[in-house]
This record gives C-alpha cells, sequence and structure tokens, in this order.
C-alpha cells in the first residue's frame, strides 16, 4: 500500500522541473559562468580559510625581512616594512569582498526600492524616474572622490577609523549605483502589475503592500539577480579605484586597491606587491562579470526553446 | 524632431541647476573646515580676513548665486571677448578663482584640456575603430575561433581595471624593457622628427590601456547588436533575393546594428573627460582628472565645484545628443 503510493508520487514528481532546476541546467550550460562560479568560490574560500592555513600577522613588522622576494615562509614575499604579503592580499581580500557585497545588497535594495515603488504607484512615477536621471547624470567618480574627502575625518572620528571608513566607502557606493537597479525593475513591475493575478490579488482585497511582496517581488526577482551579480564586480572594482587614488582605506587597514596603490612606488624593486592584489582584483571580477552574464542567460526566457 | 530637442534642451536648464546646486550644497554643508589645513598660530583675526577674501562671510544661497553668476554670465562672455577681441562692459568682472592658486578656474582647464583630449580622446577614437571590426566579426561567425579568443579578450579587458593593466604594462615595457617611458612629459614640444617620435613614445601606454577598455567595452555591443539584426526576417530576405553575403553583412546588416551602437559611443563621450582620471593618475599626464584630484587632495572648492559641474554638462549634453541621434538614425523612433 505505502510502496504504490510512494512510487506514484514519484512518477508524478519526476517530468515537472522546479523553477530552480531549470536555472541550474540552463546555468551548468554555460561554460564561462561554471568556471566563473568555481574560481569565485575558491577566491572567497582562500580569503576567509587562508588565514586559519597561513597563520602569519598580516600587520606584523619585521623590518629585518623587508623587500624580499618569494620564498617558503612568504610564498608572495614581504612589502618594505616586512609585511607578508600573502596575509596581507588574503586579509585585503576579506575587506574587499566585504565591501562589495554590503555595497551591492545596498544598491540593490536602493534600486528595488525605487524601481517598485514607480512602478507601481503611478502618482510617483514620474518623480522618482526624474530623480533617477538626475543621479545618473551626476560624475559619479569626481563626487565619490569629494565626498569622500569631506566627509571621512568626521566619520573616523565618530566609528573609529576602520568602522568609519568602511561605512563611508559602502554608503557612497550603494548611494550612487542604484539607478539601473532601478530602471529595469520598474519595467519588469510595469509588466507584471497589469497580470490578471495582480488584478485578481487586488479584486479579493489584498493590501497594497502584501501583493508587493507576495507577488510582485518574486516575479521580478530574476531580473534583481542579474543585477546583483554585476554590482558585486562593480562594487569591488569602484572601492578598488577609490583605494588606488589614495581615497579609499589607510594603509593599514589594506583592501587590494590600497595594497595595489602602496605597490606601485615599489614596482621595481618587488613587482609581486603589485602583481598579486592587481590579479586578484581582476580575477575576481572576471568570475562575478562571467557568472552574471551565465545567470542572465540561464534567466532569460527566450533561451527556454533551446 | 526638431521640437524634441527643443523640449529636451529646455529640460535640461532644471536639471543642470538642481545638479550644480547638489553639487555646490555638498561641498558647502560638509564638515569639513576649508582653512583646516592652515597652521593653528595663525590669529583668529587674521583668519577672518582670509574667509572674507575666500569669500567665505557670506552666507551660503548668496555665495551660490554668485558662482551661478560667475559660471554662467562672466566666464562665457571672457571666453567670446578672447574670441573676437571685443570688449563689452569695463571687462572687471569677478571669475571663479581657485584658492590653492588664486587663478581663475576657467584658464587652469584651458591649460590642462590639451593633454587629456589628446591622449583619451585619441584612446576612444582607436577603441571604437578596433571594436567595430571585431565585434562584426564576432557576430558573424559566432562561435568560431575567432569568437571565442575575441570574446573572451573583450571579457578580460573589459574586467581588469585600467589601474592594473597600466600598471602591468608599465613594469613590462618601461621597467624591463625600457621601451617606453612610463612618466608623461608635458613640456616635450614636437619641433622635429625625433621629438615627435618622442611624443608618440610617451603616448603609446595610457594609449593602449585606454583603447584596450574602450575597445572591449564597445565590442561587446557591437556583437550582441548584430546578432540581434542576424536573426531578423530581413536578412533571410536579402539573401533570398540573391544579395550578396558582403551587402547583406556590411550594408543591411551593420547599418541596422550600428543604430544603439552609435548613442552607446556617444553616451561615452563624457567618459573621455572625466572616466580618464586613473589612467592620467597611473601615467602621470597632466590632464583634467589630474587636476580634479589634485584639488580634492587640497580641498580647492571652487575648482572641484567648476570641474564636477563641467563633467555634469557634458553628461547631460551627450545624453540628450544620444538621444537625438537614435531617432534620427531610426525612423521607427517617434518622439512626439
Amino acid at each position: 500500500m505505502t510502496d504504490a503510493a510512494l512510487t506514484a508520487t514519484a512518477a508524478a514528481q519526476a517530468p515537472i522541473d522546479t523553477p530552480f532546476a531549470v536555472f541550474w541546467r540552463k546555468f551548468r550550460a554555460h561554460k564561462g559562468g561554471v568556471a566563473g562560479l568555481i574560481v569565485f568560490v575558491l577566491i572567497v574560500l582562500a580569503v576567509y580559510l587562508g588565514p586559519l592555513i597561513h597563520r602569519i600577522d598580516p600587520n606584523k613588522i619585521d623590518i629585518r625581512a623587508k623587500n624580499q622576494g618569494p620564498s617558503f615562509a612568504h610564498p608572495f614575499g614581504t612589502d618594505n616594512l616586512g609585511h607578508d604579503m600573502l596575509a596581507q592580499v588574503l586579509a585585503g581580500g576579506q575587506i574587499s569582498l566585504a565591501v562589495g557585497i554590503t555595497a551591492m545588497l545596498l544598491s540593490l535594495f536602493l534600486g528595488t526600492f525605487v524601481g517598485v515603488l514607480a512602478g507601481y504607484f503611478r502618482r510617483i512615477d514620474g518623480l522618482l524616474m526624474r530623480l533617477t536621471d538626475l543621479f545618473l547624470a551626476l560624475p559619479l567618480l569626481p563626487l565619490l572622490l569629494v565626498i569622500i574627502m569631506l566627509f571621512r575625518d568626521t566619520l573616523r572620528a565618530a566609528f573609529g577609523p576602520e568602522t568609519g571608513i568602511f561605512i563611508l566607502i559602502v554608503f557612497v557606493i550603494g548611494i550612487t549605483s542604484w539607478m539601473h537597479t532601478a530602471r529595469i525593475v520598474r519595467g519588469d513591475v510595469l509588466a507584471v502589475k497589469n497580470q490578471e493575478f495582480i488584478v485578481a490579488a487586488k479584486s479579493s482585497g489584498m493590501y497594497e503592500h502584501r501583493i508587493i511582496l507576495r507577488h510582485i517581488l518574486p516575479n521580478v526577482l530574476s531580473s534583481i539577480m542579474v543585477s546583483a551579480t554585476l554590482g558585486i564586480a562593480s562594487a569591488i572594482i569602484t572601492e578598488s579605484a577609490l583605494s588606488f587614488l589614495g581615497l579609499g582605506f589607510p594603509s593599514d587597514f589594506p583592501t587590494w586597491g590600497r595594497l595595489l596603490f602602496d605597490g606601485v612606488n615599489f614596482l621595481q624593486l618587488t613587482p609581486s606587491r603589485v602583481f598579486w592584489p592587481g590579479l586578484a582584483i581582476s580575477l575576481t571580477v572576471l568570475s562575478v562579470n562571467y557568472l552574471g552574464d551565465a545567470v542572465r542567460d540561464a534567466l532569460d526566457p527566450r533561451t527556454l526553446s533551446r | 524632431m526638431f521640437t524634441y530637442t527643443i523640449r529636451r534642451l529646455i529640460f535640461a536648464v532644471p536639471t543642470l541647476l538642481v545638479i550644480s546646486f547638489v553639487i555646490f550644497a555638498l561641498l558647502d554643508l560638509a564638515p569639513n573646515d576649508p582653512l583646516g589645513e592652515l597652521p593653528l598660530t595663525i590669529p583668529p583675526e587674521v583668519r577672518e580676513q582670509i574667509r572674507a577674501a575666500m569669500g567665505l562671510d557670506q552666507p551660503f544661497l548668496v555665495r551660490y548665486v554668485k558662482w551661478l553668476q560667475q559660471f554662467f554670465i562672466n566666464e562665457p562672455l571672457n571666453i567670446f571677448e578672447q574670441l573676437t577681441g571685443w570688449h563689452i562692459g569695463d571687462g572687471n568682472r569677478m571669475r571663479v578663482l581657485s584658492w590653492a592658486t588664486r587663478s581663475p578656474v576657467v584658464d587652469l582647464i584651458v591649460q590642462r584640456l590639451p593633454q587629456t583630449l589628446w591622449v583619451v580622446g585619441l584612446a576612444y577614437l582607436f577603441g571604437t575603430l578596433l571594436a567595430i571590426p571585431v565585434g562584426v566579426i564576432s557576430a558573424y561567425r559566432q562561435y568560431s575561433i575567432f569568437d571565442q579568443i575575441g570574446t573572451f579578450i573583450t571579457m578580460v579587458g573589459y574586467s581588469v581595471p585600467t589601474f592594473f593593466t597600466g600598471v602591468v604594462l608599465i613594469v613590462i615595457f618601461s621597467s624591463y624593457l625600457q621601451w617606453f617611458p612610463s612618466v608623461y612629459d608635458t613640456n616635450l614640444q614636437v619641433r622635429d622628427w625625433s621629438s615627435f617620435l618622442e611624443q608618440l613614445r610617451q603616448m603609446f601606454l595610457p594609449i593602449l590601456v585606454l583603447t584596450l577598455y574602450n575597445a572591449s567595452q564597445i565590442a561587446r555591443f557591437v556583437r550582441a547588436s548584430m546578432l540581434d539584426n542576424l536573426s531578423q526576417d530581413y536578412v533571410r530576405t536579402a539573401r533570398a533575393k540573391g544579395v550578396k553575403e558582403k551587402a547583406v553583412l556590411l550594408v543591411h546588416v551593420l547599418r541596422n546594428s550600428l543604430i544603439p551602437v552609435v548613442t552607446v559611443i556617444a553616451l561615452g563621450v563624457p567618459t573621455i573627460f572625466s572616466g580618464a582620471i586613473i589612467t592620467e593618475q597611473i601615467f602621470r599626464v597632466n590632464g583634467l582628472g589630474q587636476l580634479l584630484i589634485t584639488a580634492v587632495q587640497g580641498a580647492d572648492l571652487p575648482l572641484v565645484q567648476t570641474l564636477t559641474f563641467i563633467f555634469a554638462v557634458l553628461i547631460v549634453l551627450f545624453n540628450l545628443i544620444a538621444d537625438v541621434l537614435y531617432g534620427i538614425l531610426d525612423p521607427r523612433i517617434r518622439y512626439d
């Protein structure tokens, strides 16, 4: 009796693909995306688990071992103060990735919020979209530099040197990169909101905020996910660029961009100081971009037939 | 189309005013004191005099309106006088002065503009010229070896930040091979053949870095746009009626594919001025980007304000040009 019921449900379940299974099958067909995912996971694992294996304190100064080339004790060499470069790159990676992911989440939240409001409520659509256009017309890199220059010292005094600059950079990147997400989400919401199930939900007396959370958001999730992956890449690039211009994180709390910036002055002596952080940034961004491409292809309904 | 352009132009005015106000307010309301860098031994009354000389003793709105007047009326009049040689009024107009150098901001910008235009502008031009054939061949021979390699290289060129490619090229070509100088020498004047060669050599690396980056971005776009068009019905019709393959590709498909590409190229033009800040910093090209960085580091607020606003004007202007071009090139687009 029980056996028969089990086989019956198994038979009924087999041909039905969950949306995630469809997504995963299409994602796996994209070789670059799979490679990107593997590389990105490896980088994250190395950065967070690496310090457990390579147990040198990144801030330990050993002036006698300064400017060394790669050796068994220091695989990436040392800098002009005798910091171990491998430990520094790993520690810098933790901050770079944390900044990238937090800033992406902030910009995603802002973009989705503005996009859903603009798409769903007709009255504030014009206003919000003009605001988005205004933000798109701002020269972002110059403004980022100016904001950081002006607010750096105050925030450092308020939250301590490390947390202060972290909050500032994440906030600044998040607040200047939400516009594309907002536009895409708005377009999707406009397409979804006139479909029958929304009308049905409305006529059954559902609250507006519950319609948005239960019916609209799940249906625009795919474009949000694409924005999320690409957002990590651009946030990491922006943070490194700011640090590279000397207006990001300080040297004693380095990110990949800051390590690269500090290493440039020692190019002739120890080129590896520039090479490893730069390679880490490039590999991360490249893998995340491939990942984003694959996610977009996998979520694109036009590729269903293939 | 004409009324659309006029309407957009009229709409650009409030946008720019809001942007200028936002920038001004941001700079002004920031908690930093512009005199914070000065030594503490300066007595308070002298400090007050310095503030007055900088114009900081007046209220915020007065300073904003004065800046507007200086930037939108006085500076254009000055440029007009210099171009035509005429004199309008007494010529004693207040100009936007840099705090650090005490010289008019516009003069500083005019000094720096040629370097930026030569290096970054040429890189953008080369990038575009390189990107279109690469994108076209990549799309036409989709999944071929050329396409695979091309897509990979454009992805790498688009992902690897310019501050890394620039530094790597300096290590290889300046440090080891010593073919090209790593620092851009602005004092070099092109008088004869050897100084011309020297100029080419020092422009090579920054242009290479930026060309790679621009070409990657545009080539990805050209490829996507070509692929969209190659699967259209009109292509099959053209082939079916016996149009030569070359004509199908270069006349029918390319022309249609370039419509969105042209707008993307137009949208990218403002980055010639502002986006190359990092590359200018790596190769020590003293162009606009470097001017902005030194101004930001020295807290030279009038210079920062004016430069940032000029970048904003360029963005708004080229957004408008891109939209108008799109309407002109693609007859299916109707704005009215």
